[in-house]
Order: C-alpha cells, then sequence, then structure tokens
C-alpha cells in the first residue's frame, strides 16, 4: 500500500518558518496572477501594478489604506487578548456595532449642547461602554454557566446588527432608509482632522493601542493571567488564578476596545451609522490576529497584508470592469495560501514504510 | 482437552518510543472461557487489548483466531472476526437511544429499520438476562446501564470473543454481581470472555484462568482454582529489588496535616474519597499506595485546596506560629495567605504543573507572579531561579527561554520539583515524581525528598513502584477504592502486605 502520513514537527528554525510563509505569499500571487488572466486576459504584471496603483497612487489613496488598517488593527487588538485566552470571540463585528451606534447617537442628540471637546469625550465613554456590555454578556454566562461563548458572540452581532436597522427605521431621513452624514455643516463630534489630514488622528491612536496591547499582553499581570489561562486551565486553577474572573475582565477589555474601533469608525470616517459601518473587519480581525500568532507588533504587518491585496483588488475590478466579488476572490486566494503554509511550518509529510510493523 | 483455542497471541511486542508496553506476551482463550489479565497499571493490559481489537498493530508477534493466523489491522477487521472491546471510557452518543447507539455505524444488509433492531437487541438482551430498555436514551441513563450498552453493541455486530477492559471499576458490588452473572450466561453459551482487572477478589469469583502481566513482561497463567490471592499478588507485584535509597530516622517528628474523615465524590456521584483520615508528620516521608484511581489524585487536590469535599477536616499545625488551621474548602489563594507553604508536584506535570508552551522563566513565575503591587510581572528574580535550577538539577535545556513543552520527560519533572521545592515548603506533596524517569532522574528525586525529610519538611508522596515506597517512606497509606486500607511502618512491612491492602476490596466481610 503506497501512501502518505503526516508527522507533527518537532521544531524548525524561524527562519525556515518565514522562508515558508514568504514562499507561499508569492505562490498565492502567482495563483492570482493565472486567475486575472483568465477572467481578464490582461498581463499579469500590469494587473499588480494597477493592484500597487490602487493602494499606494495618491496621497489620498495612501491615507485611505492607512485609515483600512488602523481600523482592522484596531478591532484585531481588541479581539487579541480574549484569543489568547483561547475565548473564542468572533462577535467583534457586533461590539464594534454597537460602539458606533452609541457614537452616533451622542452626535444626533446631544449636538452642540455640550462643547465639542466634551461631547467627542462622551462618544468614546459611552461607546466604548457599548463595545463593553455586548462583550461582558457572553463572557459572564461562559463563566458562569459555561455556554459556548463562539455561538453566543456569534448571535450578539445578529442582534447588534437589527437594533441598528431598528434604529436606521426610526431615525432614517426622509424615505432614504439610511441615516445622512450627521453634523455635516457643524462637524460636532467628528475626530478633528491634525495637519489637515482626516485620519491621522485615528491613526496615531491606533498605533499608540498596538504598543499598549503589546505591552500588556507581554508584561503585564494582568496579561501573563491570559496566557496561563488559554494554555491551561488546570494549571491556572492550580496557581489560585480566578478563571472566572480573568474570563470576564479580557472580554470587558476586549469589548472596550471594540467599542473604541465602533467609535474611531464612526466620527473619524463614516459619521453616520449604517448596517455596514464595521464591514466585516469583525471577522477579518480573527484572521489578522491568528495569521500574526497574537503579537500585536506583527499585526500591523497581517493588517497591511489584507488592507493591501484588498484595496488593489478593488483597483482591478474597477478598471476591468469586474465587480467587487473579484477583490474577495483575490484576498481568499491569498488567505488561503498563509494559512495553508502554518500547515507545513508544523507538520512534515512523509512516505509510508512499505508494510506496518513487519520487522 | 485438545481443542483450538478461540483466540490465540505469541510473542506480541508493542513498543511506543522507548517504552516497552508489550514485550513476547503468549496468550490462549478457548471458546466458552473467561479469562482474567491481571496487571497493576502500566502493565500494558490495554495496550495488548487494543492490539487484538485493532486499534494498535503489533510491532512483532502474531495472533491466531481458530487455529489460523490473522491480521487485525483495524476494529471493522476486529468485527470481522467477532472479536469486540468494551472500552473503559464508554463511546455513546448520549442524545440517542440505545438502539440507536447500538447500530450506529452498521452496515445491515437492507434498509435502515430501527423496530427490526430493537427487536434483535430485545432476543440478546433477554438470552443473557440484561435488563434494559432499548428507547432509553443514553443521557438518562445509569453507569451501569451505559456499560449494558456497550456490551449489547459488541453482542449485536456477532462478536465471540468479548474483552471487557476494567468493567467493575465504575459499579457497584450489587451492579458487578449481576455483570458476572450476565457474563456466566455468556460463557455456558460458548462466548471467550476476557477481563482486564486488578480487583484480586474479582479475578478469584469470574475466571476460569488468569494471565499476569507486570511492566508489560508476561509473567505467566494460571488456572483460577488452583491459585490464591497470595500467589497472583506476588506475580503482579513481582519478587523484592533491593533499591540503593537512603533513608534517615525522622527528627522529632511532630503532627504538621491531620487529616480527619475525608469523603469526596466525583461529577458522576460516585464516592471517590471515603473516610479518609491519618497524619503527616514533619521530618518523614509518608507514602500513599495503591492502585491508580483509588482517591490518591483527589486527596492531593483536597488538601491542596482544588477539591471540594463533602466533609471532612485537614488540620494544618503552622510551625512558625504554633497555630492550627483548617484548610478545608480554602482556595489555593487564601491557603497562601493563611501563611501555610505548601508545594504540590501534581500527577499531570504539563497540565497543571507547569504550562508548556512557556518557557523555563515564565514557568517560575507561576506561583509567585503575583507578589507585590506592580501591574507588571518581575522576570529577573525567576529568571535566576531558573538559571539556578539547571545548574543545580542538571536539567538539560537549550536555555532557559525554551519552551517547557520541548524537555524530555526527566527533565520538565525536574524543573516542576526544582520550582515546588524553592518555595521553602513546609508539606511537600508529589504524585508520581518518577513517572516515566530513567534511574539517574529517579535517584536525583528520591534525593530531593529526601533533603525536604531532612530539613523537617512533612512530605507527602504518591507513588506507583511499591520497591521504591518500601525503601524510601517511613510510613505507607494504603488507599483502596477511596478507603484507607490501612497504614503500615515501611521498614517492617513487605510487599505482598501492601500488595494485598492495596486490592482489598470491604462489603464482604474482608475485614480482619
Amino acid at each position: 500500500m503506497l501512501g502518505f502520513h503526516v508527522v507533527k514537527r518537532k521544531n524548525m528554525d524561524w527562519w525556515k518558518a518565514w522562508l515558508i510563509r514568504g514562499a507561499s505569499i508569492i505562490l498565492g500571487a502567482a495563483v492570482c496572477a493565472v486567475v486575472i488572466v483568465f477572467l481578464t486576459g490582461k498581463d499579469p504584471l500590469d494587473v499588480f501594478e494597477t493592484m500597487v496603483d490602487g493602494a499606494f497612487g495618491t496621497e489620498r489613496r495612501i491615507w485611505a489604506l492607512l485609515q483600512g488598517i488602523a481600523m482592522l488593527l484596531c478591532i484585531s487588538l481588541a479581539v487579541t487578548p480574549a484569543f489568547k485566552m483561547k475565548f473564542w470571540n468572533i462577535g467583534a463585528e457586533g461590539q464594534a456595532l454597537m460602539g458606533g451606534l452609541a457614537s452616533a447617537a451622542c452626535m444626533m442628540f446631544i449636538k452642540d449642547a455640550l462643547p465639542n471637546w466634551l461631547l467627542i469625550f462622551v462618544m468614546v465613554v459611552t461607546s466604548m461602554l457599548a463595545g463593553a456590555i455586548w462583550g461582558v454578556i457572553p463572557a459572564f454566562f461562559k463563566a458562569r454557566w459555561g455556554t459556548n461563548e463562539t455561538l453566543f458572540t456569534l448571535m450578539m452581532n445578529y442582534i447588534a446588527m437589527q437594533i441598528v436597522s431598528v434604529f436606521i427605521s426610526i431615525f432614517a431621513t426622509g424615505g432614504s432608509g439610511k441615516i445622512d452624514v450627521l453634523n455635516a455643516s457643524t462637524k460636532l463630534g467628528w475626530m478633528p482632522s491634525v495637519g489637515g489630514q482626516a485620519y491621522l488622528l485615528n491613526v496615531v491612536i491606533v498605533l499608540v493601542l498596538t504598543v499598549i496591547m503589546y505591552v500588556y499582553l507581554k508584561y503585564s499581570k494582568q496579561g501573563y493571567e491570559i496566557s496561563v489561562v488559554g494554555e491551561s486551565e488546570n494549571t491556572a486553577k492550580y496557581i489560585g488564578i480566578n478563571v472566572k474572573k480573568v474570563i470576564i475582565r479580557t472580554m470587558l477589555i476586549s469589548g472596550l476596545l471594540c467599542g473604541l474601533a465602533g467609535f474611531l469608525l464612526v466620527s473619524g470616517a463614516d459619521h453616520t451609522i449604517a448596517r455596514e459601518t464595521v464591514g466585516g473587519r469583525g471577522f477579518t480581525a480573527i484572521m489578522v490576529s491568528w495569521l500574526a500568532k497574537f503579537n500585536p507588533i506583527f499585526m500591523v504587518l497581517t493588517s497591511f497584508l489584507l488592507v493591501f491585496f484588498e484595496k488593489g483588488a478593488i483597483q482591478i475590478s474597477q478598471i476591468c470592469g469586474l465587480n467587487a466579488s473579484f477583490s474577495d476572490i483575490i484576498v481568499g486566494i491569498i488567505i488561503f495560501f498563509i494559512i495553508g503554509s502554518e500547515f507545513f511550518i508544523n507538520y512534515e509529510i512523509k512516505k509510508n514504510a512499505k508494510e506496518g510493523g513487519s520487522k | 482437552m485438545a481443542e483450538v483455542p478461540a483466540i490465540e497471541l505469541k510473542n506480541i511486542t508493542k513498543v511506543f518510543g522507548d517504552i516497552v508496553a508489550n514485550k513476547d506476551v503468549c496468550l490462549t482463550v478457548n471458546r466458552g472461557e473467561i479469562l482474567s489479565i491481571l496487571g497493576e497499571n502500566g502493565s500494558g493490559k490495554t495496550t495488548l487489548m487494543n492490539m487484538i481489537s485493532g486499534i494498535y498493530f503489533p510491532d512483532y508477534g502474531q495472533i491466531f483466531i481458530d487455529g489460523k493466523e490473522v491480521e487485525i489491522k483495524s476494529p471493522k477487521d476486529a468485527l470481522d472476526y467477532k472479536i469486540g472491546m468494551v472500552h473503559q471510557h464508554f463511546k455513546l452518543v448520549d442524545i440517542f437511544t440505545a438502539a440507536e447507539n447500538t447500530v450506529l455505524g452498521l452496515k445491515d444488509e437492507g434498509r435502515y429499520n430501527l423496530k427490526k433492531s430493537t427487536a434483535k437487541i430485545k432476543a440478546i438482551a433477554d438470552l443473557y438476562g440484561f435488563d434494559l430498555n432499548p428507547n432509553k436514551k443514553i443521557y438518562e441513563m445509569s453507569v451501569s446501564e451505559k456499560q449494558t450498552v456497550e456490551i449489547i453493541k459488541v453482542l449485536y455486530r456477532g462478536a465471540d470473543i468479548l474483552i471487557l477492559d476494567e468493567p467493575t471499576a465504575v459499579l457497584t458490588p450489587q451492579e458487578t454481581q449481576r455483570l458476572f452473572s450476565v457474563l456466566r450466561r455468556m460463557k455456558a453459551d460458548g462466548k471467550s470472555i476476557i477481563i482486564i482487572t486488578h480487583k484480586l477478589n474479582e479475578v478469584m469469583e469470574i475466571s476460569d484462568r488468569v494471565s499476569v502481566l507486570r511492566k508489560g513482561h508476561y509473567i505467566g497463567t494460571v488456572d483460577t482454582d488452583k491459585t490464591t490471592e497470595a500467589e497472583l499478588t506476588e506475580m503482579m507485584v513481582g519478587k523484592k529489588i533491593t533499591l540503593n535509597i537512603d533513608r534517615s530516622d525522622p527528627v522529632n517528628p511532630t503532627d504538621r496535616l491531620i487529616i480527619k474523615g475525608l469523603n469526596c465524590v466525583d461529577k458522576e456521584g460516585i464516592k471517590v474519597l471515603d473516610n479518609v483520615s491519618f497524619t503527616a508528620k514533619s521530618g518523614e516521608i509518608l507514602g500513599v499506595a495503591g492502585i491508580a484511581g483509588s482517591g490518591q489524585r483527589e486527596l492531593l487536590e483536597a488538601i491542596a485546596g482544588l477539591q471540594v469535599l463533602e466533609s471532612g477536616e485537614i488540620v494544618y499545625n503552622n510551625p512558625a506560629t504554633g497555630e492550627s488551621e483548617d484548610l478545608r474548602n480554602k482556595t489555593p489563594v487564601q491557603i497562601r495567605d493563611l501563611g501555610v507553604r505548601l508545594s504540590f508536584v501534581p500527577e499531570d506535570r504539563l497540565g497543571m504543573g507547569l504550562v508548556g508552551n512557556m518557557d523555563l522563566t515564565d514557568n517560575m513565575m507561576l506561583r509567585s507572579y503575583s507578589k507585590g503591587h506592580s501591574l507588571f510581572v518581575e522576570r529577573g528574580k525567576p529568571k535566576e531561579l531558573a538559571e539556578k535550577i539547571v545548574d543545580d538539577l542538571e536539567v538539560v535545556t537549550p536555555s532557559v527561554q525554551t519552551p517547557v513543552r520541548k524537555l524530555s520527560g526527566g527533565n520538565v519533572q525536574k524543573v516542576l520539583v526544582g520550582r515546588e521545592i524553592a518555595a521553602a515548603p513546609t508539606v511537600f506533596m508529589a504524585a508520581y515524581p518518577v513517572r516515566g524517569l530513567d534511574i539517574n532522574s529517579s535517584y536525583m528525586i528520591y534525593n530531593l525528598l529526601n533533603q525536604q525529610k531532612e530539613d523537617g519538611v512533612s512530605v507527602i508522596f504518591v507513588g506507583e513502584d511499591l520497591d521504591v515506597l518500601i525503601a524510601l517512606c517511613d510510613r505507607i497509606v494504603v488507599l483502596s477504592s477511596g478507603k484507607v486500607t490501612g497504614i503500615v511502618d515501611a521498614r517492617e512491612t513487605t510487599k505482598e502486605e501492601v500488595g494485598l491492602l492495596m486490592t482489598k476490596t470491604f462489603g464482604k466481610g474482608g475485614e480482619e
């Protein structure tokens, strides 16, 4: 019987692992090229040039790219402590959306009742609280009754979306079915632009958060507790960690940051609320966090990679007259190869011996 | 009696890495016979049976069924040769009924017909005297009913050779009797039955012949009616081996830990500690002997504050203050806050004592990271400690930044024991600290335990090797099914005495 079997690798040098990862991205790009040629009949090199152009072509595009990275990174930072604890929070979408909703509501109802700086401060606080509530509910149920957090957080997404739908249907302008840009003339509650750049403050805030999260996870006692609980709950109990407390506390942090991301999306970019405000970043963030092995610094790279391919692919689809699904296809192929490479890093494939056990 | 045996094993050998699980095992089972396989934990009983039932494939050796050599490569092959195994841990789908579980995965001729299957299950149950409702769902069943389903499952598949792995471990004495009467009926019907067990009285009661394994080696087979419990014990535990472990006399021992009437039940409501009482003294090593699963883990975890007790008292006499504290149902942190310096080397080293993916330094901090008011962890001292342990205990590791899961078993244990000793304990508990270790590492651990004893620490040592227990400890508490069956002086006792206490069961007028 000829065949192969899969064996777990004992160890791999870090540079070999990175070589495999790099090769996988190149291979993924090659498969993308084949798909592109097949769909458009254009020279793949031209197409990649278009991609780079789509991401970096103009100053505006560069800022859009940076904003995209910052938002994705912010939500990725939010989910990371939970994932490190092996709490599968796939509810970042809903947590961020609730944060965004809180911000939008503040912009709508407070307006000039407060000075603008105080309004923004209130928006930050309410957004973070809203995200935290959405994150802590499933954590509480998990800690108290052992419910499955994956299903729970997923369902919370849908509830958040429905709440936003209700909000929109009540406050939508005219019969448009959506909420117009809020405070368009007064710019109340808008994130101030710094040096003429609307997104600069967003980017700076997220960069600072990245460093804080890195330090929190690596050097703080709470970060250490998160690692222990994630690696082995038995060990955590053995050394006297209150596992329930850590679960709730960590999801509180996760939810707070998701809420902050919602604030940044609404106050710093969209200035309105829609069901699509978070735009699936709550799910993409899971990938960013995993691919970076929960290291916030690496997450800058992985979120850049994903946003770059996304922006580039959108550019191609516009030029070649393809629809938006095209960028999903390209990003999907790249992610497939990156994730696939982890298999070859962790396992090796061996040829079967001729006959088992007959020596 | 020149009949052809139902199944015959010749020189079966199975090796896992460096560990020899079975070496040259030879067995025969005849039609209409009950064979017991007797052996301590880790003697290779289950591995051997897994090879007959197609879960493992032997490295060497032959298997004959009805005189013909066969190759059993999968559980399906085993079934084709009419071999069925009832595992110790049931493999049933909780939300299915008994009947649904029974037919699950079967490719009967014709269509899926639960009514027909149910009738067949009823017929089997009636034939052997099982008491079972085929339409009852598994999650509504008691442990003994679940076991019945497992047995019917293999009978339904037409098994003529049944293997039962520790079938009585989870049963009450009454349920055990019922099981035995069913087994006798099956035997009368011509089935061959292999029972894995370590309960001597049951071996004597139910089996026709007994095969004994010890540390993976085949020791021999005897007819039950021509042997005694004493002879079987000797076969099981072996002749005394002389070990060169130093043993000093305890220096003015005082009562350090007084355990009074501990009772504890597990998740399924089965009693795992039954009125356990003993005293651990300072400056002595108290051994705990028993077949695995007799309550050792629960006992240590109860003392460490990890196990909720039904009743009982754990009194700790603090040598620093002279005060007594009741540790019962306190959390590890509360125990620490009382000033009790309790060190615990759990059985599950990487799953409990250490975190496999963390490096040596981070593992050193497990016990001490929360000290002080800083928000941040302090890695300087833990790193020094890790380096000191690596030096002192000759831990083989590339560096203190290596994740502990990459170290070998002996080195992992040195890291764990080293950390626990560094906490300067007054009570030191170790569960199977030398399991899987080579001779040199084992001796290093014994010496460390002896050092602790000489420093006036009360050492509690849960072991499985009786030679070691008798050579190292001062006194030995013997547990059997959660009860203390005896507390013996290790200098006076013999392996046979301890072995008998370990397998002693109550409820049969067995008290002496």
